[in-house]
């Protein structure tokens, strides 16, 4: 998964990737809660495979989709690449294989890889931008890199200032590190 | 077997703003009233506090104060023939649940309706001929004119203390509102919120163009604001964190705010929270509504008695309720008759996001509130001249963008691939200079023979009964109605000075996957005819006079405008005629 998340936000001189921003820990967590059973969805039968404008039918959920989507991934790499499991692919080699599933030339076993790795790129994107109570986003550092500060509540003095820069660092909902340190100089 | 309680005078179906605004008025008439609540109970301070709820994923990406499906969902299908399916997890539209309902969670858009949208058909009929009109179109009348629900429209604004600018006071146009309104009788409780940069911007680019911006009007206050239940508002701080979630700053108007306070605190008023009404009981006759029977948070089953039944769950839930209790000739799509069911519309919204240079424009997009927004509504209703276009409706268009919560608004120019570095770089270097809208073509829905709501025939909910159908389409009038909108709309965000658009069109099918407004509409229409609506235009039903449903069900089709100012109008609408003329002498208001 931590592979898989550095490929679908690379890291940079700036800004960390997936990986160390902990996209993966975000997906763990999440998948080992109320999302990955599909908890509050409308589960009961019959699953009938419909249009795709009515939506997913799918019986399984998220936990399912990337236990089989991780393996299926694997054993693709694996047959293909020279017995090599995708993390110890090199970054093009891997960047190769994500491109090929995402066009559709390249099937996985059991599971539609296309909806599986746009399922990938929408749950690690998610991570990288929530807030880091949620184990993603490790130090606000994709909200530092867009500009987003975060959960703040009182913009009404900026609200005229138009076209300026807002001055102020970004704050998680559990507020900022240096608040729990002495040098803080942050608001 | 159902337990029975006490009688009451009045049982409440669903504690949202209908519910909210009505427990209240027929309280105020000394009557004792229950409202039954499927949801949680709900306060601002301790449900909604602003330590908590600027959480993305939490409240939008994972709805938490909504609905959950596996309490109760609907089945889609778009075509008669077709198999409906259940939408397992919300996307189109996103159902409220608990106490303020979706006043809880809503942007706090507060539009009045065209006068022409209340006789859409005549006015249209007069104007461009009766052929004009797609065959299986079924607009028809309200019931009800603009002239009659004026006050109303002032009293729920008062109530909400609602920021804005009027266009139209006593027939007099007036200089920075919008031109198109029907006359109101006073301004604005409260002036209209300061706009952020690209909302101003928007305004600009359309006065170049031509057109006559206006601010959305807000129910999220400009300024400090005392209701005349003497309930005290705060002035919006802009944190961008309104759709979808609650406000807890007493600045977002809501039943929280506006109403519940007062209503708690009478002795004649009681709520029941976590319980679903499953059926409105009738007695032999049919014709007479004798209480509702609920579902307690253990399942236990209860039957309150009571001499009126209000109904005002959200709309679809409405017609659901009159389904399930057998209330009402259920509409039939083939012959044309039936009451329940019938005229289902939706709103057709689509949007351009503009992409600007980053050197020049930084717009600060998180900050803004719910119903922020310049817009114009030079192409709403009929607004303009439908001969050469070939389709009828309009909306308003705007630059009405609530915020920018990242998960949602770290947007790529077309063309960027979906990840990897360079989705990485296009976010960093767009996510300021981004105008994302949101639903910035407000367009209206018509309603149609063939689209309808029904019970399924295959899949049930918790308690084993039908869930609700939904027969629905994007129809050819409304996609060139969205085409020519989104074109207008694309023109003023260029205009703007955007660099790049990624302009998007409302298209058929109907699609369960993608948000298009809350803006459910119908199913239980008022009208005029009792051929062709399930209640008057008191919002009695037809067949049992002890019975009112109010809400968005009651449109007969939809307008180019947000419902809920107009759903709270009509609520005072229905209470006045409770308590000037039902109480007094019960029985039908309007001969059938």
């Amino acid at each position: 998964m931590e592979a898989l998340a550095d490929r679908i936000i690379p890291p940079d001189p700036q800004t960390p990737g997936g990986k160390d921003s902990g996209s993966a820990v975000f997906v763990d967590r999440q998948l080992a809660g109320a999302y990955g059973s599909q908890e509050g969805h409308y589960v009961r039968p019959p699953f009938i495979n419909g249009m795709k404008n009515q939506g997913a039918q799918s019986e399984g959920g998220p936990r399912k989709d990337y236990r089989d989507g991780l393996a299926a991934l694997d054993k693709i790499c694996k047959a293909r690449e020279g017995g090599k499991a995708f993390a110890d692919l090199t970054d093009d080699r891997k960047d190769a294989v994500l491109k090929d599933i995402e066009d559709g030339k390249l099937e996985l076993e059991g599971i539609d890889g296309k909806s599986f790795f746009a399922l990938a790129i929408k749950d690690v994107q998610t991570g990288f931008l929530a807030d880091p109570i949620y184990g993603g986003n490790h130090d606000m550092a994709a909200w530092k890199m867009i500009g987003f500060p975060g959960a703040r509540y009182n913009y009404l003095d900026w609200v005229s200032r138009h076209n300026e820069p807002y001055p102020l660092p970004p704050v998680s909902m559990v507020g900022r590190a240096e608040w729990s340190s002495n040098n803080s100089g942050a608001k | 077997m159902a337990r029975i309680l006490p009688k009451k005078d009045v049982v409440i179906v669903g504690l949202g703003w209908t519910g909210s605004v009505m427990a209240n008025e027929l309280t105020d008439e000394g009557l004792d009233v229950i409202a039954i609540e499927r949801g949680p109970w709900r306060d601002a301070p301790t449900d909604f506090p602003p330590s908590q709820m600027q959480d993305e994923l939490r409240y939008r990406i994972r709805h938490e104060l909504f609905l959950r499906p596996d309490q109760l969902t609907f089945t889609l299908r778009n075509k008669l023939d077709q198999q409906a399916l259940p939408m397992r997890d919300w996307g189109a539209f996103m159902p409220p649940n608990g106490v303020g309902g979706g006043g809880v969670h809503w942007n706090g858009e507060m539009w009045r309706f065209l006068p022409s949208d209340f006789v859409l058909k005549t006015h249209l009929t007069q104007r461009y001929g009766a052929g004009f009109l797609p065959a299986d179109m079924t607009i028809q009348y309200w019931g009800i004119t603009y002239d009659e629900l004026e006050p109303y429209y002032d009293r729920f604004e008062y109530l909400c203390g609602t920021s804005g600018t009027a266009g139209n006071l006593r027939g007099q146009i007036m200089e920075g509102g919008n031109p198109f309104e029907g006359p109101r009788s006073r301004d604005y409780p409260t002036k209209a919120q300061t706009q952020p940069f690209s909302h101003t911007l928007f305004a600009k680019a359309a006065r170049e163009l031509g057109y006559k911006p206006f601010p959305q009007p807000s129910g999220n206050l400009s300024t400090a604001y005392t209701n005349p239940h003497g309930l005290r508002m705060g002035p919006c701080t802009y944190c961008g964190f309104c759709e979808w979630f609650g406000c807890s700053n007493y600045s977002k108007a809501s039943p929280q705010t506006t109403i519940l306070p007062v209503l708690v605190r009478k002795d004649n008023f009681t709520a029941r929270d976590n319980s679903e009404v499953v059926k409105i009981n009738t007695d032999r006759s049919g014709k007479h509504a004798t209480g509702v029977t609920f579902v307690d948070s253990s399942g236990e089953t209860w039957e309150q008695p009571a001499d009126l039944v209000i109904l005002s769950a959200f709309s679809m839930f409405n017609a659901q309720l009159m389904l399930h209790s057998g209330i009402g000739q259920p509409y039939d799509p083939k012959t044309g008759e039936g009451r329940i069911g019938r005229n289902f519309t939706h709103q057709t919204i689509s949007s351009v996001n503009g992409f600007f240079d980053k050197s020049k424009f930084n717009f600060n997009p998180f900050i803004a509130s719910g119903s922020i927004g310049m817009c114009i509504d030079e192409f709403n209703g009929d607004n303009f001249d439908h001969g050469p276009l070939g389709f009828v409706g309009g909306g308003y268009v705007g630059q009405v963008q609530t915020g920018a919560r990242p998960i949602e608004s770290a947007l790529t120019p077309p063309g960027t691939p979906k990840w990897g570095a360079a989705w990485k770089t296009a976010i960093k270097d767009n996510y300021l200079s981004t105008v994302k809208p949101g639903t910035g073509v407000h367009g209206s829905f018509y309603a149609y023979r063939d689209i309808y709501l029904d019970l399924d025939p295959l899949y049930k909910d918790r308690f084993g009964r039908p869930l609700m159908r939904m027969t629905i389409d994007i129809k050819e009038n409304e996609a060139k109605q969205n085409r020519y909108l989104t074109d207008k709309f694309a023109e003023i965000i260029k205009a703007m000075g955007a660099t790049s658009l990624a302009k998007t069109y409302r298209t058929a099918p109907y699609d369960a996957t993608t948000y298009q407004t809350t803006h459910l509409n119908g199913g239980v229409i008022m009208g005029a005819d009792p051929k062709t609506s399930a209640v008057n235009r008191y919002l009695q039903s037809w067949d049992v006079s002890n019975l009112f449903v109010l809400g968005a069900s009651a449109f007969p089709q939809n307008a180019g405008y947000n419902p809920t100012l107009t759903v709270g109008a009509l609520a005072y609408w229905a209470a006045d005629a409770i308590r000037n003329q039902y109480l007094k002498k019960p029985g039908p208001l309007v001969d059938a």
